[in-house]
């Protein structure tokens, strides 16, 4: 679906911003930063002040409401320099309040999340691999309110975070027995620690120990409700994840038409031009299927999580084979820290991997499909 | 897109609706309309076809965006799409589908003169005349370019003697259009494109059988055809400009078929069968059939957006190349998982030990090895968008 002029304008003002205020070197700035969120701040206040962190909430709450396609322009943008940010792990929050929230709970968060005052996560894998269904995490009643026990990581965007929405299972559940919980970081009995992992971005490890909160925490919906949220996660994602690829791509290209070597522009073996056409073939294919999802989530379309799937496993797919191109094509060079390509090709392990990789969503599509 | 019909649409989509709900032929509902379409016979001898091409012909709906002077309808974009999904929803066919509408039709009027548009288009518009496309050679396929068929000037003709080889339906065709060599001292610049009458002196269609066990493809020989000078469409020695013109159209068409590529989970269900969850049984073919699927739904959303780039009236653009490629490879992967999960019932040859459904998957994993063959091969498609879409330098 074309994109209309507010989105076009948005888009363009994204892509501006993120070329000179965050190239693929602010991400290179965060590696290994001590006490490091993950995040720049001074960058993260810029976003909030052009309203970006409220282009999911509502006009009420003081968001813009441009919807999720709006959000995922700003997230291909963001992808194409690495550029870390705090920004789909705070809308993921906004998406649950939205979904799953009472007035009550709307009012409480959605204004400083629309601001960027307050950075939101999702708190949903406790384990290697994402399996959302296996959550051991506990919700118990205890006097009114609810004691949530239990280990949640890698949580994105964990260190950064002052509210998570935690998957739980709730004791008295039955078959639809996972449940969400708006906490904040700052709980009695949460602690959390980074994890220092291979891309700029630092989540985290959160202990639930015995951490109690009210009754105003828990929003409403089970498993279905957790998987709507979910797919929001990936198709977000994967707008991510497109625009790396799509740089990553671009980056590749451009080498391909300079470097000599044989006396020849190496562009000009027949070799590396069919190299290049497939994996153009391939972004084709993936944009499109990211692109679907994202304006499912406007739809809010009965067909959502298969066209989530879809996005996810392509994006992954895709993306792991131009990530690892892009070293190749670059051969020496491309094995270099002062390179760019190892930085895409660390952050794509990370996000080929966050919110179910290739086989966790081709199994999953399979299924829903009759397979 | 039905919901983002304007009133205007929706009222076209009502008069599309009533209309075939009067004129197309209740005999014909199911009817797979590509049997008329490649074999002339079985269209001639069919009295209820013949009356629904007439009628379609009438309104001019087999070339919905032609001009209506040249036996179109003068439609937008949004109202073909229209005319194509209710004929879907009624069980109907479009009995006018034929390379003059695919890729002769669009070039003439393109790069046609008025007399040439005025002289075919109509009789494309109505499917009376078959047309067949003269290009590949013996020595020419690939490098297309480097075609010899050699047409001279004679001053009030032209003079055309070579061989033409892959010519679809060249044996029933009535007319072909044809690259053919008017200047020896340069390649591309030596191309021009003729329209001959195959009902002329020295021409002869021979069909070639093949590992399908169809022959739907031809030799074509030409001995000194004598051809008319107004048939030389574009400039002389300006054919190849028209010609890749006209590959657009034609890769434009066949990277848009992709009608039929239902879900294969019945048939795996059946042949394979399932396990105590009601996955197919076989857990590596299963992965295999999901991950094809998959991407054929990635490419029909890679169609639409495409189309939707492209904007109204636009015509194909380089990203045919793309496409192409992409749906050659998800079919042709889709046709061998199909004769994967038939198993030795997928190998069948004569009609009494293999049921005819079997045997059609059979012979279509066979014919689908020229997908990426014909329209220009894989390779050829790779060079093309490495060139124009990713500029990528010459060797």
């Amino acid at each position: 679906m074309a994109l209309n002029d507010e989105q076009i304008m948005l888009k363009d003002m994204a892509a501006g911003w993120v070329k000179d205020t965050m190239p693929t070197t602010a991400a290179r700035a965060l590696y290994g930063a001590p006490d490091g969120i993950g995040h720049a701040p001074d960058a993260w206040a810029e976003m909030a002040a052009m309203g970006w962190t409220g282009i999911i909430v509502p006009e009420a709450h003081g968001g813009s409401d441009f919807g999720f396609r709006s959000l995922g322009l700003v997230l291909e943008e963001l992808g194409r320099t690495l550029a870390p940010s705090p920004l789909l792990s705070s809308a993921l929050a906004v998406s649950a309040l939205r979904l799953a929230g009472d007035a009550a709970q709307q009012a409480r968060w959605l204004p400083g999340l629309a601001d960027g005052s307050v950075i939101g996560t999702l708190a949903v894998d406790e384990g290697p691999r994402h399996a959302p269904l296996a959550t051991a995490l506990t919700a118990t009643p205890v006097g009114g309110g609810w004691r949530l026990d239990g280990i949640k990581r890698p949580v994105q965007d964990g260190m950064a975070a002052h509210l998570a929405i935690v998957v739980a299972r709730v004791a008295d559940g039955g078959a639809d027995d996972l449940a969400l919980f708006a906490v904040p970081c700052d709980v009695a009995g949460l602690t959390r620690d980074p994890l220092d992992q291979v891309d700029a971005r630092v989540p985290a490890i959160y202990r639930f120990d015995g951490v109690e909160v009210g009754p105003d925490s828990r929003l409403v919906g089970g498993t279905a409700m957790v998987d709507a949220l979910l797919d929001r996660a990936r198709a977000g994602l994967s707008a991510e994840m497109l625009g790396m690829m799509t740089q990553a791509f671009e980056t590749t290209l451009e080498y391909l038409k300079t470097r000599v070597q044989f006396g020849q522009l190496i562009g000009s073996f027949q070799a590396l031009q069919h190299r290049a056409a497939d994996m153009f073939a391939e972004l084709q294919l993936t944009r499109s299927a990211v692109e679907a999802a994202l304006s499912a989530v406007d739809a809010d379309a009965d067909d959502l999580p298969t066209r989530a799937s879809l996005a996810k496993a392509l994006a992954g797919e895709s993306l792991h084979r131009i990530s690892r191109q892009m070293v190749q094509l670059h051969g020496g060079i491309g094995m270099t820290h002062e390179h760019d390509a190892g930085l895409y090709l660390r952050r794509a392990g990370v996000a080929e991997q966050c919110y179910g990789n290739a086989a966790f969503h081709r199994e999953r599509w399979g299924r829903l499909n009759g397979f | 897109m039905a919901d983002h019909d304007s009133t205007a649409l929706q009222d076209f989509r009502q008069e599309v609706r009533s209309w075939l709900a009067e004129n197309f032929p209740a005999e014909l509902k199911g009817v797979d309309g590509t049997i008329y379409q490649s074999n002339v016979h079985t269209a001639a001898a069919d009295p209820t076809y013949q009356l629904w091409r007439e009628r379609f012909a009438s309104v001019g709906w087999g070339v919905p965006t032609w001009p209506v002077r040249y036996g179109g309808a003068g439609l937008g974009t949004e109202e073909a799409v229209i005319i194509g999904e209710e004929l879907a929803r009624a069980g109907a066919f479009n009995p006018i589908r034929s390379f003059g509408v695919m890729m002769l039709g669009p070039t003439l009027l393109e790069y046609g003169t008025e007399e040439q548009k005025q002289t075919h288009l109509p009789y494309i518009a109505d499917h009376t005349r078959r047309w067949c496309q003269g290009f590949s050679e013996p020595g020419a396929g690939s490098d297309l370019a480097s075609l010899q068929t050699k047409c001279t000037d004679m001053g009030d003709h032209w003079l055309v003697s070579g061989q033409k080889i892959w010519t679809s339906g060249a044996d029933q065709a009535d007319w072909c259009f044809c690259l053919v060599r008017t200047d020896t001292s340069r390649k591309q610049g030596g191309i021009s494109f003729l329209l001959i009458d195959m009902k002329s002196p020295g021409v002869e269609a021979r069909p070639i059988v093949l590992i399908s066990g169809v022959t739907h493809f031809c030799e074509v020989f030409f001995t000194d055809v004598k051809v008319p000078k107004e048939n030389l469409v574009g400039e002389v020695n300006g054919g190849w400009t028209v010609a890749k013109r006209l590959l657009q159209f034609e890769r434009d068409s066949l990277s848009g078929v992709r009608s039929g590529l239902g879900s294969l989970a019945p048939l795996a269900h059946q042949y394979v069968g399932t396990d105590a969850e009601g996955r197919i049984a076989d857990s590596d073919l299963r992965g295999r059939m999901i991950h094809n699927a998959m991407r054929a739904s990635a490419y029909a959303a890679t169609l639409e957006r495409f189309r939707d780039e492209a904007g109204e009236g636009r015509g194909p653009s380089n990203g045919v190349s793309v496409l192409k490629n992409l749906w050659s490879g998800i079919a042709q992967e889709r046709a061998e998982l199909e004769v994967e999960i038939l198993g030795s019932q997928g190998l069948g040859w004569g009609d009494d030990s293999y049921a005819d459904e079997e045997r059609a998957i059979t012979r279509h994993w066979l014919h689908s090895k020229a997908y990426s063959i014909y329209g220009g091969s894989y390779e050829v498609q790779n060079n093309i968008t490495a060139k124009r879409s990713l500029g990528l330098p010459d060797a």
